[in-house]
């Protein structure tokens, strides 16, 4: 495979790379879709029309822009500047609902009618959910079994928004197998019905799609920086289980000197203990057994419960230019309750691992400015924190 | 490079195609218990290529029969090696191929596992998550050991790309039934015999309908347009539930009907 010389996360590759990651592995039955979600987003990317129809939902829907906080007492008991870039305040409550207002009023634009989704935490199930019942289309959201336990709040968000919500009963019963059957659904209703993937992962084109719509959060923490500090941060730091908000935030500081960090959970680091493999249509660094079975991620949180990651973290993590660290679920629990109880802000748990690498590295960071994505709110997993500390 | 030389599997299809046989191509999962005897059940019972499925912790092309059916051989600790330690077992006078999915191949590493099927006896493979545009390197290496890459049509597929997927098939072109995943559905599909009848009209490689195809009857309304059928969740679901036994006669039910028609 020959290194392209495309500039970092700029446009991926005519078959969909991102070095030697990324790709379209899909059955035969879902190549023209994806041929034709390509030139879809590829001509409204292009069209000043629909960028200013998405830009006027970012703003008067979801709230955007999102504010930067500086937490002063967590950033002094820390030696740091932690910043955070406030993605938890966003209507809905996390990233989630960058990347599907634009794929919904893509998928309108396009003639779909209806949207097929898949979800872990259930962020981006309700996150679909809302997108469909603004703009008048339909969803049905997969969602593995175990996860419907775990996020019974979201489970009635989302039915409460109109979608119907699928418990997935295969393999692990998570993030993995809920992607499983949405491609299944999408096989089989493929021609009346957008997959709204909820990350940089998939198979060309939604790996590069899903980074650009969330792209307003790290352009949008460039500019807030620059303005509040006078330069770019020394650190940008967020969590990773697809990577969504993760590329979203680094899309930002890839040209800066930033060092960028990608936190995965110690149970489903694909980056850290993965090898490259093919799965849910990419290439990328996946778990997997020494014969390419699949393995399941174990983590505390359902929106990193995924063995595999966006292959352009696999790409950056190739070339050095994005590191994955990973951090224990003890160490998550901490940094919970550590923001919760310093800042007064719940984080979600996903964004809880960030902060977690934050401050069992911080000793190494002294003085220095550190970005933090705190992607979501984490209202949703109050009822599990609830009975893990008793 | 195309290679223009037919494969071996090839020559065997075309020959029987041309003598006014219909193709039948029962499917039955790897390691699940029983599996070596369905083989060899199938090929007694009138079988043409069988194809052996590689159970995978992900297929996303396959409905929840299969998918039942490679969880079980897995639980029961299949692996493609043991898989085809099993094939070389077999005296079986019939063609067999590889149904597995891409990351099977691309862990072994595309040489490695195209040795190693041809080794075992294997002649074809069927990859339904790798669609033409990302087939080359696994193709190169397959094409080496003489192995055929069946490639998979489909009802969504425009015109102009049917023939840039038969041009690239070997063995046979595998037309899919329908919109959706493996599994039996109460009515052939009318993208079955659609998709079928715009491939006869563009190439002279075996077409032959799998997904949805689901009962001799099927089989037979199927058979009108294609070169034959390939019995997947319903072979499988009979092993589960009957044994090699069931498979076989089954195989026989199929096999006497598409033949009762044929003239």
């Amino acid at each position: 495979m020959s290194i392209s010389n495309q500039s970092i996360m700029s446009e991926p590759s005519e078959s969909g790379r991102f070095g030697e990651f990324g790709g379209r592995f899909v059955p035969e039955t879902l190549v023209p879709a994806c041929q034709e979600l390509e030139a879809a987003f590829r001509e409204a990317w292009g069209d000043p029309i629909f960028r200013a129809e998405l830009d006027q939902l970012l703003k008067e829907y979801a709230g955007r822009p999102s504010m930067i906080t500086e937490c002063y007492q967590l950033g002094a008991k820390l030696g740091i500047r932690l910043v955070l870039k406030r993605e938890d305040l966003n209507h809905t409550g996390s990233h989630k609902i960058n990347n599907v207002l634009g794929q919904v009023l893509l998928a309108k634009r396009m003639g779909k009618k209806h949207i097929v989704a898949e979800t872990g935490a259930g962020q981006h199930g309700v996150a679909s959910a809302t997108a469909a019942a603004l703009m008048g289309m339909s969803c049905k959201v997969y969602m593995g079994a175990v996860d419907v336990e775990r996020q019974a709040l979201n489970v009635f968000r989302m039915k409460l928004l109109g979608a119907e919500v699928e418990a997935v009963h295969s393999g692990s019963r998570t993030l993995k197998d809920a992607v499983n059957e949405a491609m299944r659904d999408w096989v089989a209703s493929v021609e009346s019905t957008h997959y709204c993937l909820g990350s940089v992962m998939g198979p060309h084109p939604y790996p590069w799609m899903v980074r650009e719509f969330h792209r307003v959060i790290g352009s949008e923490a460039r500019e807030q920086c620059l303005e509040r500090y006078g330069s770019d941060p020394d650190f940008v730091v967020a969590c990773v289980g697809g990577g969504s908000n993760a590329l979203g935030i680094f899309s930002g500081f890839v040209d800066t000197k930033a060092r960028l960090i990608g936190v995965e959970p110690a149970g489903g680091a694909a980056v850290g203990r993965g090898q490259p493999g093919v799965v849910h249509g990419m290439r990328s660094y996946l778990m997997q057994d020494e014969y390419g079975q699949v393995q399941e991620a174990h983590s505390i949180s359902a929106g990193l419960d995924y063995p595999g990651v966006g292959p352009e973290h696999s790409y950056l993590a190739s070339i050095g230019r994005a590191e994955y660290p990973t951090v224990t679920d003890t160490e998550v629990i901490e940094a919970f309750q550590l923001m919760a109880k310093t800042e007064g802000i719940i984080p979600a748990l996903e964004c809880a691992h960030a902060l977690a690498w934050i401050s069992r590295e911080a000793p190494k960071m002294q003085g220095k400015t550190v970005l933090m994505n705190l992607s979501g709110r984490g209202d949703k997993d109050v009822g599990q924190m609830m009975e893990i500390l008793g | 490079m195309i290679s223009t030389s037919l494969t071996p599997l090839e020559v065997t299809l075309r020959a029987k195609r041309d003598a006014g046989r219909k193709l039948l191509v029962p499917y039955v999962t790897g390691g699940l218990k029983g599996w070596t005897d369905a083989i060899r059940a199938a090929a007694a019972n009138g079988a043409d290529v069988i194809e052996i499925g590689l159970p995978f912790s992900d297929p996303v092309m396959d409905g929840p029969i299969i998918q039942q059916a490679s969880q079980r051989a897995l639980d029961d600790g299949a692996t493609p090696v043991s898989i085809l330690e099993g094939v070389r077992t077999l005296d079986v006078d019939v063609p067999l191929v590889v149904m597995c999915y891409y990351n099977t191949v691309h862990h072994a590493g595309h040489e490695r596992f195209a040795s190693q099927l041809f080794q075992a006896g294997i002649v074809g493979a069927i990859i339904p998550d790798l669609p033409l545009e990302e087939s080359g390197p696994w193709c190169a290496a397959a094409d080496a050991v003489g192995l055929a890459t069946i490639m998979l049509a489909a009802p969504t597929a425009p015109d102009e790309r049917l023939p840039r997927v038969c041009a690239r098939a070997r063995g046979f072109v595998y037309s899919v039934g329908l919109l959706g995943v493996t599994g039996e559905r109460t009515e052939l599909a009318a993208t079955a015999s659609q998709l079928a009848k715009r491939l006869k009209k563009i190439t002279d490689v075996p077409v032959i309908i799998g997904v949805g195809v689901s009962n001799s009857a099927q089989a037979v309304e199927a058979c009108k347009v294609a070169d034959g059928i390939v019995q997947g969740a319903s072979v499988v679901r009979r092993l589960m539930e009957g044994g090699p036994d069931a498979v076989g006669t089954y195989v026989a039910e199929v096999r006497a009907a598409i033949d009762a028609t044929t003239v």
